[in-house]
């Protein structure tokens, strides 16, 4: 139920004392002054009290349960950094006060831009973009600047391989980019001979999300770096997937001259449906003079001052200065992991990923199987040609039995896919408990398989008709007069 | 009579006209389909290329167009029943009526049976 469909005329959850004041009219243009009331939901505290708090009850979070998300690293984000990022000294803080005012928060920013720089191995960052594809427009955007300020405008071709993020064929081409697709090779890889057939004066640079999203690391990365930059090319790091590779590898020395990152992923902010997020877009020198303003710097006598003068800068993409919320808890969580920690998230995301992988291969099959990084796809195509069960009907069973979903139906190249990323915050147990899971799901589909087809059963509302919603979107509640027009 | 591209789309030619639609088996890897991008008549395409995309609760897919030729008529009935490429894909669901420029470009498609036994291999 709404709040809307709880509301009765003239019920309220406040009572104000009498007006002690003179009314005053408003001295605006008429045509800006509603006419009609707002509509609001009118209801007592209670109502509302209960209202949101069924809400809650009803929804389904890291903090209730496991959560596989593959690409979406779910982890879980320690309560200190909300703890941080909500206290009065940094939320109260305005966007338009005075530099002089805002010095440890500048002082937090400039230090977290040169801790980006030290992770990824980059010159530059920029914090403004605030979500992961955000990043990747800003990183075309500045791919689009540099090779037109060099007179290259004739370069609008992006490769792209097919087991990249979903998001970066979108990002390239609102830029203007044309979008070649690079098919994988056997083994789920960047295919480096097909990559060479593509490879002329007219490539602008190539996206390479890695570890891919099958969970594997580009072997050759070096090589299909080398090979772009031969062709007057950019390459652009999708480093959304940075949880697995965090003090061990660097972007930066593989080649690269672009990266984003996902701060409320890697990072740890809440996030899923939504936001807030923060994609903070990293470069090589050559290309810090195209980064989106204001970045932050050390001035004389150890204060800090934004830097706005950057010559051939893409200008904002924000406004202010990103999501500043996300960037507190950035710097939390890195504070309080340092240099070792950081190292050990990514090595215990690897092994839990690997553990899980390793045991659902007794039953199910494993796409490109070998040693994953921090998440690996299951090839759900013989379940649905052996027993008529689709990996849709799987992932709902899941919720029945307590677990979030993993990610299904990408990456494209893998038939029936569910791709699985448990994160490094998740522990034996409950691996061992989703793999019994999916088990059991497994064996209902050999002998009921109408469970799973009519699955979920238990949730606060049952299979819902994903295709109606799509050809028939209702994306806003009306009042009842108003419907039927 | 139809054939079949191994991309997964059929075409009937009648004359001069080739009716272009995805076949059965395509429709049910794609899922329940929720959108068609149908391309504007007069467009010009050769074999191979993107003809339309069509978009699924699982993902958007490219058609390729099975010959060359120029869009004479789209299904427009699609617009607003796009469920009628799950439900008849290989008559009421169809998608592209084209003129064809050359009717060579048949004889590497497969027919029926030869196209049943390529999805069985491919599975």
């Amino acid at each position: 139920m709404l709040i809307f469909e709880r509301s009765r005329n003239g019920r309220s959850a406040y009572s104000l004392p009498p007006m002690d004041v003179p009314e005053s009219v408003l001295d605006m243009e008429p045509h800006l002054i509603r006419k009609v009331e707002p509509g609001l939901p009118e209801v007592s505290e209670l109502q509302i009290v209960r209202h949101y708090t069924e809400l809650s009850r009803k929804n389904y979070a890291v903090d209730v349960g496991f959560y596989p998300l593959g690409s979406c690293t779910m982890k879980y984000n320690p309560k200190l950094n909300d703890a941080l990022a909500e206290s009065e000294d940094l939320s109260f803080l305005h966007p338009y006060q005075d530099e002089a005012d805002l010095q440890g928060a500048l002082e937090l920013m400039y230090n977290l831009q040169n801790m980006l720089c030290e992770i990824t191995g980059m010159d530059a960052f920029s914090l403004q973009p605030a979500a992961g594809a955000h990043g990747e427009l800003t990183g075309m955007l500045i791919i689009r600047k540099y090779h037109k300020v060099n007179g290259n405008t004739h370069k609008k071709k992006i490769l792209i391989p097919d087991s990249a993020h979903g998001t970066n064929p979108a990002s390239a081409a609102m830029v203007g980019f044309e979008v070649v697709e690079i098919k994988s090779d056997s083994e789920g890889l960047v295919d480096v001979e097909e990559l060479k057939k593509h490879l002329d004066e007219n490539v602008a640079g190539i996206m390479l999300t890695n570890p891919n999203t099958l969970g594997l690391f580009e072997k050759n990365v070096s090589e299909v770096v080398q090979l772009v930059h031969e062709a007057g090319g950019l390459a652009y790091y999708d480093g959304a997937n940075l949880n697995a590779i965090m003090g061990i590898a660097k972007p930066g020395e593989m080649g690269f001259d672009i990266v984003h990152l996902n701060l409320h992923k890697t990072f740890s902010t809440p996030h899923g449906m939504g936001g807030p997020g923060s994609g903070p877009v990293g470069v090589k020198k050559f290309l810090e003079e195209y980064l989106p303003v204001p970045l932050i710097q050390e001035g004389e006598g150890g204060s800090y001052t934004f830097k706005y003068d950057l010559k051939h800068s893409i200008g904002k993409v924000r406004s202010f200065y990103g999501n500043f919320s996300v960037l507190v808890r950035a710097y939390a969580y890195i504070m309080s992991m340092g240099a070792e920690g950081l190292k050990k998230v990514s090595e215990m995301a690897v092994l839990n990923a690997n553990y899980l992988r390793k045991r659902l291969s007794e039953r199910f099959k494993v796409a490109y199987e070998r040693i994953c990084m921090h998440e690996f796809v299951l090839d759900n195509y013989p379940v649905w040609k052996n027993l008529g069960v689709k990996t849709l009907d799987m992932a709902k069973r899941l919720l029945d039995l307590g677990f979030h979903a993993p990610t299904i139906y990408f990456p494209l190249i893998v038939k029936e896919a569910m791709m699985i990323e448990p994160t490094e915050t998740e522990s034996k147990e409950e691996l061992d408990r989703f793999a019994e899971a999916m088990f059991r799901i497994l064996e209902e589909a050999e002998k009921e398989p109408d469970i799973l087809r009519e699955a979920p059963k238990t949730t606060p509302v049952s299979r819902l008709d994903e295709a109606k919603a799509s050809r028939h979107p209702v994306v806003r509640w009306r009042k009842e007069e108003e419907r039927g027009s | 009579m139809k054939k079949f591209a191994k991309s997964h789309e059929w075409v009937e030619v009648e004359g001069k006209t080739a009716v272009v639609g995805i076949s059965n088996h395509a429709q049910e890897e794609l899922g329940d389909v929720v959108y068609v991008d149908l391309p504007e008549p007069g467009k010009e395409v050769k074999k191979g290329e993107v003809l339309c995309t069509i978009e699924s609760v699982k993902a958007a897919a490219d058609v390729y167009s099975p010959v060359s030729g120029k869009v004479l008529e789209v299904n427009k009935n699609l617009e607003e029943k796009p469920e009628l490429v799950n439900e008849s894909p290989e008559s009421n669901g169809w998608l592209v009526k084209l003129e064809i420029v050359d009717e060579s470009e048949l004889s590497d498609l497969m027919d029926e049976e030869e196209y049943r036994k390529f999805c069985e291999s491919e599975g």
